[in-house]
């Protein structure tokens, strides 16, 4: 047996559910001790992918190995090698913190006495200390999240999956589990991290794939990403929307970028190379024109305008990915 | 909090213990169904109202059957009318149990909890095997407290007591076949949507049987169907060995009561226990 180097490795991946393939020519390098994002929207197959590799699903097409397991056919060993925190993981509610860790820990086959000894250090480590005897129920989101991390943790495993694991937690919460993420890594786990925020890729994630459709369409590091995407961004938000096509004509020939306009919300929106002298040249011109300005801002690109970047550039379309895949 | 975090080393985490061999496999996978079982019993004390009207409802309904409806009752061969209903709502209380069933599998796979079990190495059956030790278990407590119950009422056991074991006996093999519609219905349905049309159905379920009247009442093409409802059969079965009135008819399906009582389950086990096996196996979604 020779384990690959990788710590997550997939080939032309593919999964369908009836005709609709959620997943397919998916291809993914993950090197150990490394948080790699997995960056896309809703329906995008980011959880698809999640649970193939966690050896929830089968997958139709492809080959995958975790921790040098192939996924199809040494699933217990994979299983063995894995924590899945997440959107779909998740803990019992009715228990107490520590009595859904022993749960797990006992079901990890650890034996009682350890089980026990395991919950209490992860408590600890999870700062749930003083918490872990109250139902999880009582939990804030945070804490909730926390627990499902510790819950992931009992093992220590090589490779952890984390599917989402912000979604609906407030800005504090956020960063309860991102400075969790943060000590996994110092411990030298692997993370495999999905997720909807730019920002939260942008924080903790050294690669990232831009998944849409069910296959990556962009590999690199948040840098590279960004610098293939295009800067920041400028939004000027006009108090009357009849002036918008000559405000429009005015702001693309400040910041020397083409401007998308948002009719509705009286919104011209265009990359700036500059920053702030561009954000200085596009107020003043509409100043001197007399366009009434009501806001402006000065922004980091959104997700669907990497998308939308992303799916027009044509240096990564669907085919080419497809044809690189098998 | 001014403490600061020490992380333990990696060398002191714990090492699981790794079945070798199908022995050590099949003990592991009774050990990992205790240990899920074991999650239900702590919330039964945890939320001991819960189970607390579980139990509470069949006794209900034996008021309202004995002393709200049991006085224009009567039982075609003659014989006491609570002596004829306890079997039929001993019965009843393990249809009862269905939704029971129901309601937990899919509050797991709801919340994320049937992911996190299936993504543990631990026996693929635990989970399973898990639910049906503990609603086994909490049916077994809802009989003892009917039958005290019963009693109370003015109710008898009249044969051996091997014979009332018998009885309870083929009163939870019942249980047990309904255990694993229920862990199916759960995973197929995977909403709470289900819970709710299984806890309507047991009613015509109940009703549609000889739970509560003789099926030579009915019209006869509806007898029919309630004689052949598996439910009819444990409950003919049952009233038999207890020794209180049977009421039953000239069918071949009557007078094979008893033989129907164990064949019954056993046949919706064999049916029901791989198609759960092979859903759990194969959830998605």
């Amino acid at each position: 047996m020779a384990p690959t180097r990788k710590a997550i490795s997939a080939r032309g991946l593919g999964r369908r559910f009836k005709d609709e393939w959620a997943l397919r020519g998916f291809d993914l390098e993950v090197e150990p001790g490394t948080v790699h994002g997995l960056l896309g929207p809703n329906g995008a197959g980011k959880s698809t992918a999640v649970r193939v590799l966690t050896t929830l699903l089968r997958h139709h097409e492809g080959t995958a190995e975790v921790a040098g397991y192939d996924v199809a056919t040494q699933g217990s060993e994979v299983r063995y090698r894995i924590g899945l925190v997440g959107q779909n993981a998740a803990v019992d509610e009715i228990l107490s913190g520590r009595q859904n860790l022993r749960l797990f820990g006992c079901l990890y086959h650890l034996g009682g006495r350890a089980a026990a000894r395991r919950a209490d250090e992860l408590l600890e480590r999870f700062g749930l200390s003083d918490s872990g005897d109250r139902p999880v129920g009582t939990y804030s989101g945070g804490m909730r999240r926390r627990l499902d991390l510790a819950a992931g943790m009992i093992l220590a495993p090589p490779v952890m999956f984390l599917d989402e694991p912000t979604v609906g937690l407030d800005p504090r919460g956020r960063e309860e589990v991102w400075s969790a993420v943060r000590d996994l890594v110092d411990d030298g786990t692997t993370v495999l991290l999905t997720t909807q925020y730019l920002e939260e890729a942008d924080r903790l994630a050294r690669t990232i794939s831009v998944i849409d459709t069910g296959r990556v369409i962009a590999e690199g590091t948040p840098t590279e990403l960004k610098t293939r995407i295009g800067g920041d961004r400028i939004d000027v938000v006009l108090t009357d929307g009849t002036a918008l096509d000559r405000a429009a004509a005015l702001v693309a020939e400040a910041t020397g970028h083409p401007v998308d306009v948002d009719l509705e919300g009286r919104r011209l929106s265009a990359e700036v190379d500059d920053r702030v002298a561009a954000l200085t040249r596009s107020v003043r011109v509409l100043d001197e024109e007399a366009v009434g300005v009501a806001d402006v801002l000065l922004r980091r690109p959104t997700l669907d305008e990497v998308f939308l970047h992303l799916t027009d550039s044509g240096e990564h379309s669907p085919n080419t990915t497809t044809e690189v895949a098998r | 909090m001014s403490v600061t975090r020490t992380h333990p080393s990696t060398s002191e985490t714990p090492v699981p213990v790794r079945p070798r061999g199908p022995l050590s496999r099949a003990r592991w996978a009774v050990t990992d169904g205790w240990t899920v079982a074991g999650r239900d019993l702590v919330h039964w004390t945890r939320q001991p109202w819960e189970i607390g009207f579980g139990l509470l409802f069949p006794v209900l309904m034996v008021l309202m059957f004995v002393y709200l409806l049991g006085g224009s009752m009567s039982v075609p061969d003659g014989g006491d009318y609570t002596e004829y209903l306890m079997p039929g709502m001993f019965a009843m209380a393990m249809v009862f149990g269905l939704g029971e069933t129901v309601t937990a599998v899919t509050m797991d796979a709801a919340r994320g909890v049937t992911d996190r079990f299936r993504s543990l190495p631990m026996a693929s059956s635990a989970v399973v095997v898990g639910r049906c030790l503990a609603d086994m278990l909490r049916s077994t407590l809802a009989l003892t407290v009917l039958v005290g119950f019963g009693m109370l009422v003015g109710w008898r056991w009249h044969g051996t007591f091997t014979e009332a074991l018998a009885g309870f006996g083929l009163l939870l093999l019942l249980r047990f076949a309904l255990v694993w519609i229920g862990v199916y219905v759960g995973l197929l349905a995977r909403g709470q949507g289900a819970v709710s049309v299984i806890q309507t159905l047991e009613f015509p379920i109940g009703f549609l049987s000889n739970t509560f009247v003789a099926t030579a009442t009915m019209p006869l093409w509806l007898g029919t169907i309630a004689d052949w409802n598996p439910m009819s059969s444990t409950v003919a079965a049952v009233r038999g060995l207890f020794g209180n009135p049977v009421a039953g008819g000239d069918t071949w399906i009557t007078q094979n009561a008893p033989l129907m009582a164990v064949v019954w389950p056993l046949l919706l086990v064999a049916v029901f226990a791989p198609l759960c096996v092979h859903k759990y196996r194969n959830l998605s979604g």
